[in-house]
């Protein structure tokens, strides 16, 4: 008889905490960053804890977490998290570790660094690696991208800190971010006749699309889908539905570049990100046209905006018209809205910078 | 025997570079001799470089699932398993990890060691949904996989319609801004509904993320159906030595052009003795001071939550942000706490009978508007749920003064 699951749902975290962090439980003072990648953490009770960040490729294999286990046993206290960002920390009590930490992980390939006003590591998905409706990869993206990047993640020279996200559909499980990279489609679904009888649920896929483009039809004697390409905006919806409709092209799915989502209520309300820059290639393995576009955006935002300034802030003070200039992208009707609630989004004033 | 080894100009191309390769790890799992996972990785990079080269993924989903619960495992099949036959079945365990992701290197290495054994050697630390996704197993060896960590203590987190994975940030734990027992939220909340995540059968996905203070780490404003966000409403601690301290260190201009003016509702003041006068009826606890003046600066005391609700992705009507439901609550005694797991019954219960198939909680806001919500699941309109009042005139009123008799009466009770 097979045993049936206990259902034990999400574990008790003090098991495994480190017990600096157990005991002080709620009792923390105040903390301060000593250097890039690590903070330090003083309690109520006078106990002191210091916290190494390191970026992670997030994907590890068993070899790497090992690694990161011996490093955390032989220069760290044993104990470790992680963060939403996949970065991993190492709380240590004794501050003479700190350095010695450090210089291990660094000599081990492990960048230390996406504390205070840094750029982080990108949040992203699954891509091609695992996903089964993936537009691009993710894991190369962001390992591309973060090559790239590496010193602005080692330090923190920021006007505020960055978060980037990358999505590999326009589901966008990525998220908003101060920078996003995500998939667009630009063609719409080209679909199987001979296979959508047998796997899709016709209404279901029918109730999918969000500008009704889809309608049931008879297609050379099949029951099949069609889609009303002039209706269509290629969002991909239906394709997980429905993988005889397959959105995903090798030429006509690009990238699309968004910035200034901040989740954060620090300063203004949390808010989502905008379209900048889109038709760019989905271009493995190195995407360096992506890379291309974060990079300027990036060099703007940290000569332009002022002291604490998320990116969001700094448009928010210097304007779209400034940003497009700055970054010398091409503005187009595309960035004017057309969605529900997009009037919102207009300029109804005089207010014009020039 | 190992197969013979692809070659992956395009991955390879991945292993320079300062950051950490994922690329680098595979081909570890793919050349480590003897082990039950070599031919499957090999295949993997085979398929991966496959679809480098082609710019298509080649994964679809099927049915994989251990005895007794109805999600947790994504299955993977490849669609070029001809090419790749050693890795046609790559599916993933979606794991729960501790509240506030905690570890200690033994955890982690019996982690490891049960996957060196039963899967592909390959872990993400962690997924969008807060899972540890052990990546890469067969079929086969799903339920056995599952069983171990089952009894090490872990559980499958969600997927599909169904209650997700929860998350929490680190918060108590070491963070002096946390306004909230996170890990206690978060465990409460989600250990509460294991069967609505077991057993997917809502008309879809419904998750929960727990912020202890509004900076929200956790995204949680931005992607949960229901947040809730650390917050106090008594005044914040101000140390007027720490202040000065400050301000000798960075200068007038840079406490004024960087804290003062950027506090979103002027309720900031220095003074001319260089001390810090907060106007806290109008600071909207936004953290920002807090942030940058962490010595200075810290919450108040009388700590509670903001809940909010309907945060989720771009799929259907476009991105949505939670919206305030209720503006403050106090999480002191037990029946807080419990008050608190009976609002998140009362939501998915509302959920699961109203929304329609595919759509979030936020979107069936959207549709019936959120007053018909609250109603739903019997919570009072309060003016800290919108941004404005209605511009529009177009809305029949003709219980006007039922409604403002409800204000003044629960107003009265609140006074009494
Ligand atoms: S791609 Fe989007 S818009 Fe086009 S048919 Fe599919 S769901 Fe509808
Ligand atoms: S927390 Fe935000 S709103 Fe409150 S005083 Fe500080 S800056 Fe102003």
């Amino acid at each position: 008889m097979p045993n049936m699951p206990i259902e034990s749902g999400v574990p008790d975290p003090f098991q495994y905490m480190h017990p600096t962090l157990a005991k002080n439980f709620g009792a923390w003072d105040y903390h301060d960053r000593p250097r890039p990648g690590v903070l330090h953490h003083v309690a109520k009770s006078g106990d002191e804890v210091w916290t190494v960040r390191a970026g992670t490729q997030r994907q590890m294999d068993l070899y790497t977490i090992r690694k990161l286990c011996d490093i955390a046993d032989e220069q760290g206290e044993g104990f470790v998290r992680f963060t939403i960002r996949s970065n991993i920390e190492f709380m240590v009590t004794d501050s003479t570790k700190v350095d010695t930490l450090v210089t291990k992980l660094q000599d081990e390939g492990f960048p230390v660094g996406g504390t205070g006003n840094s750029v982080s590591m990108v949040a992203h998905t699954q891509g091609w690696l695992h996903c089964d409706i993936p537009g691009t990869d993710a894991s190369g993206v962001v390992k591309a991208l973060m090559d790239e990047l590496h010193e602005e993640f080692v330090r923190e020279d920021m006007p505020n800190r960055v978060h980037l996200t990358t999505s590999c559909c326009q589901i966008n499980c990525g998220g908003q971010g101060d920078i996003a990279i995500n998939i667009q489609h630009t063609k719409p679904p080209k679909i199987n006749h001979d296979l959508v009888a047998n796997v899709c649920e016709r209404p279901t896929v029918v109730a999918r699309c969000p500008v009704a483009a889809i309608r049931p039809a008879l297609v050379n004697g099949k029951p099949s889908l069609e889609v009303d390409e002039k209706k269509c905006i290629c969002c991909g919806a239906c394709y997980p539905p429905c993988p005889p409709m397959q959105i995903n092209d090798p030429e006509h799915s690009k990238l699309a570049v968004w910035v200034g989502g901040n989740h954060s209520n620090a300063r203004s309300k949390p808010s989502f990100q905008k379209l900048v820059a889109a038709g760019i290639p989905n271009n493995p393995p190195r995407w360096p046209e992506a890379a291309g576009v974060v990079k300027k955006i990036l060099k703007v935002y940290k000569e332009d905006a002022r002291e604490w300034e998320r990116m969001n802030d700094w448009i928010e003070r210097v304007g779209w018209p400034r940003f497009f200039e700055l970054t010398e992208l091409p503005f187009t009707k595309f960035h004017i809205d057309n969605w529900r609630g997009a009037r919102r989004s207009l300029n109804a004033s005089t207010h014009i910078r020039f | 025997m190992a197969k013979e080894m692809y070659s992956t100009p395009m991955l390879d191309q991945l292993e320079d570079g300062p950051w950490p390769s994922f690329v680098t790890g595979l081909k570890r799992l793919a050349n480590d001799d003897g082990k039950p996972y070599q031919n499957m990785m090999i295949d993997l990079l085979g398929q991966l470089e496959h679809s480098y080269e082609t710019r298509k993924g080649y994964w679809k989903g099927g049915t994989v699932g251990v005895l007794g619960y109805g999600g947790g495992v994504i299955p993977r099949f490849s669609e070029v398993a001809a090419k790749f036959p050693e890795s046609k079945e790559f599916h993933t365990l979606r794991i729960m990890p501790p509240a506030g992701m905690h570890y200690t290197t033994g955890l982690l290495r019996d982690m490891c060691n049960l996957w060196e054994k039963h899967g592909s050697g390959l872990v993400a630390f962690h997924g969008q949904s807060g899972d540890i996704m052990f990546q890469g197993v067969e079929t086969d060896k799903v339920q056995e996989a599952f069983d171990e960590f089952n009894a090490m203590g872990f559980d499958l987190g969600g997927a599909g319609p169904a209650v997700r994975t929860g998350m929490s940030c680190v918060g108590g734990s070491r963070c002096e801004q946390s306004c909230a027992n996170e890990q206690k939220i978060h465990r409460l909340l989600v250990n509460n509904f294991l069967d609505d995540m077991h057993r997917p059968a809502l008309p879809y996905k419904f998750k929960f993320k727990v912020s202890g203070c509004p900076n929200d780490c956790m995204n949680a404003i931005e992607r949960a159906d229901m947040a809730v966000i650390g917050t106090w409403r008594d005044d914040m601690k101000v140390k007027q030595d720490e202040v000065k301290a400050y301000v000798a260190e960075k200068g007038r201009k840079s406490v004024i052009d960087n804290v003062v003016t950027r506090c979103p509702t002027n309720a900031l003041s220095l003074n001319d003795d260089d001390t810090l006068t907060v106007d806290n009826r109008n600071c909207v606890r936004c953290m920002h001071c807090i942030n940058v003046m962490t010595k200075a600066l810290s919450v108040g005391d009388d700590k509670g939550v903001t809940v909010l609700m309907g945060g989720k992705r771009t799929l259907k009507i476009g991105d949505l942000m939670g919206t305030v439901v209720i503006p403050f609550m106090k999480l002191d005694s037990e029946e807080d706490y419990e008050r608190l797991v009976e609002v998140a019954e009362e939501t998915i219960d509302f959920f699961a009978e109203n929304a329609l198939e595919h759509e979030r909680t936020g979107e069936m806001i959207e549709r019936i508007g959120l007053v018909n919500f609250l109603e739903g699941v019997g919570l009072e309109v309060d003016p800290n749920m919108i941004d404005s009042p209605r511009q529009s005139s177009y809305v029949r009123m003709d219980a006007w003064d039922e409604e403002a008799e409800k204000w003044f009466s629960r107003k009265a009770e609140e006074a009494a």
